[in-house]
């Protein structure tokens, strides 16, 4: 392909159904500067701000009436939010309830909170744990100096305590060293305590941060009205999901960045508008399906 | 309501088969013996278990309402996998070789049979309107877990449908919730294979209706487990499934549990 494929409107996925409520509980404020972030998240980054423990209770309210199956808390680092813990309870008095988190702010006494909310809810209560490499000089080089025993402490605490985390890693290796990588991944936790580790690989966003880092997306890396004519659009994240922010109601949590990927300022006109697949970001997604759910892989099916 | 649909008061519901035959026929002879007026099949009759071929004989000559399941649409159709949407390599492998196995052993008229059945059930029970499916009615193969099922998301599902009891299996593991005005859902769990507990008895629901009043018991079954695993030895079959049947502890296909209902498990 040598031509910019991306002549007339950008292709449109409506909503199927509101079955993932995702909430930018601490904006964009991280307390790590990731080289990879996608949204470049960082102490400084204010562009969005954390939710309040009220923002988030009335959306929890409105999703009861939409049908949400479950809900998603992400940033920056949502234990940065002050009010997280009370967030993550009133969350799971209501449905099931997923953390994205880097584990550099999980001391004992938070990890002991959660357990107890975890272990008083009917509704499972999962964290997703970032850690971008199988030793300190693979994951400290993108997360930052000090990051990887920071957060394998934590794992090790949650372990303890009961919970079976999700570590998430960006794939910065080529394909075939995936399943070496893995092994060492699992024995690496093994050495922290944790048994049963539950892995889940993530492809690169080529946008923020990551696009400095390695290589930002090239012009034919688009979604255009043609390449969705045969595609299950189930797959995509945009077709089940909305991002609850400071500022306004998102698409998703990866067109954080873009005005084009605002659908209103309240939950039902962001309901109401369909997904336009209009970034380049968007052929990652094209190309993996849904990313962003709990499924290990690049989840070629969630649910 | 139409006066052509079922009415039942007393019914035993079975999920995913999995070749079973062994663990079916007791299930059965439970049913009979508590006087059921009906016994369905939530349908994956199929995977897991040795020679397909035997539970079908057993469904017809006992009268059993089958719904389709995803692996009996992909049997039925001879689709590559079996639609489960596993992602992990080791899953995965496990999953495409059972698959294989069940495809190439189904008898064709046992596929058309199974190609030809129906995604849902509709049917009174008591004074409440019911619906039978696979895996949820809005899609034959999500998940429907206790742990991440929220209620408001299961009165959704049930008010699309217009219905007051929905009933479903295909995770595995059983479990019933009851909100508002006498509504409810139902996982009737699976015949296939133990509930993941370290047990080897595998479980049915036995539900009843009393006007608006519905109770749901789900009842052990016991079977000749160590005769299934040596079926499945002859067979071949992994020894992972072998395994699972032996001892009640789930040894794949773990990663579609939700951490709570994983926690709870060996693996
Ligand atoms: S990737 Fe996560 S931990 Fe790293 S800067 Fe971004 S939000 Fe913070
Ligand atoms: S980034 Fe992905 S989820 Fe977001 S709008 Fe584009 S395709 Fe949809
Ligand atoms: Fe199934």
């Amino acid at each position: 392909m040598s031509q910019i494929a991306h002549v007339g409107a950008p292709p449109e996925v409506p909503l199927r159904a509101l079955d993932q409520l995702w909430f930018q509980v601490s904006g964009t404020v991280c307390n790590l500067r990731c080289r990879h972030c996608f949204i470049s998240c960082s102490p400084v980054n204010h562009s969005f701000w954390f939710l309040t423990r009220d923002e988030v209770a009335t959306a929890l309210e409105d999703s009861i009436r939409l049908g949400v199956k479950e809900y998603y808390f992400t940033g920056g680092e949502p234990f940065m939010n002050r009010d997280m813990i009370d967030i993550l309870e009133d969350t799971l008095a209501i449905g099931p309830a997923t953390v994205l988190t880097n584990a550099t702010l999980l001391p004992e006494r938070t990890v002991s909170a959660l357990a107890e909310l975890a272990a008083g809810s009917p509704y499972t209560l999962e964290l997703r744990v970032s850690v971008d490499g199988v030793n300190a000089q693979m994951n400290d080089s993108i997360r930052g100096e000090g990051t990887f025993d920071r957060a394998l402490g934590a794992i090790g605490r949650l372990a303890a305590a009961g919970f079976l985390p999700i570590i998430t890693a960006m794939q910065s290796w080529k394909d075939h060293e995936t399943d070496p990588i893995l092994d060492d991944f699992r024995a690496l936790l093994r050495t922290v305590g944790y048994e049963r580790a539950r892995l889940k690989i993530l492809p690169p966003l080529r946008i923020g941060a990551e696009a400095e880092r390695s290589r930002g997306y090239n012009a034919t890396e688009r979604v255009t009205s043609e390449m969705m004519l045969e595609y299950p659009a189930d797959l995509l994240l945009c077709s089940s999901a909305r991002l609850v922010t400071n500022a306004g109601v998102w698409v998703c949590p990866i067109l954080l960045d873009y005005p084009s990927g605002r659908l209103g300022d309240t939950l039902d006109e962001a309901v109401a508008a369909p997904a336009r697949l209009s970034e380049q970001a968007c052929h990652t997604c094209w190309v993996n399906g849904a990313i962003c759910s709990n499924m290990p892989g690049f989840g070629a099916e969630w649910s | 309501m139409t006066s052509s649909m079922p009415h039942y008061n007393r019914i035993a519901v079975f999920g995913g088969i999995y070749s079973n035959h062994l663990a079916l026929a007791a299930a059965i002879e439970d049913a009979r013996s508590r006087g059921v007026d009906g016994i369905m099949c939530l349908g994956d009759l199929g995977a897991f278990g040795p020679n397909p071929d035997k539970v079908f004989p057993l469904l017809r000559a006992n009268d059993v309402s089958v719904v389709k399941g995803n692996y009996d649409d992909s049997v039925a159709k001879a689709l590559d996998d079996c639609q489960c949407g596993y992602t992990d390599p080791r899953d995965n492998h496990f999953a495409r070789l059972s698959y294989q196995y069940t495809l190439s052993r189904t008898a064709l008229e046992n596929r058309t049979w199974m190609g030809d059945l129906p995604e849902a059930l509709r049917f009174r029970l008591g004074d409440l309107e019911a619906l039978a499916c696979h895996g949820s009615p809005r899609r034959m193969n999500e998940f429907l877990w206790e742990s991440s099922t929220p209620t408001h998301f299961l009165d959704k599902l049930a008010t699309d449908v217009e219905a007051d009891v929905v009933l479903g299996t295909h995770t595995g593991l059983h479990w019933w919730r009851q909100w508002g005005d006498a509504k409810s859902f139902v996982n009737v769990g699976v015949l296939g294979r133990p509930a993941n507990d370290g047990r080897t008895n595998v479980w049915y629901a036995l539900i009843e209706a009393e006007g608006r009043r519905l109770a749901v018991d789900f009842i052990p079954v016991h079977y000749d487990h160590e005769a299934l695993a040596n079926e499945m030895r002859d067979e071949e079959l992994p020894e992972q499934f072998v395994e699972t049947i032996l001892t009640g502890w789930w040894t794949t296909c773990l990663e579609i549990l939700p951490g709570k209902e994983r926690a709870v498990g060996r693996f």
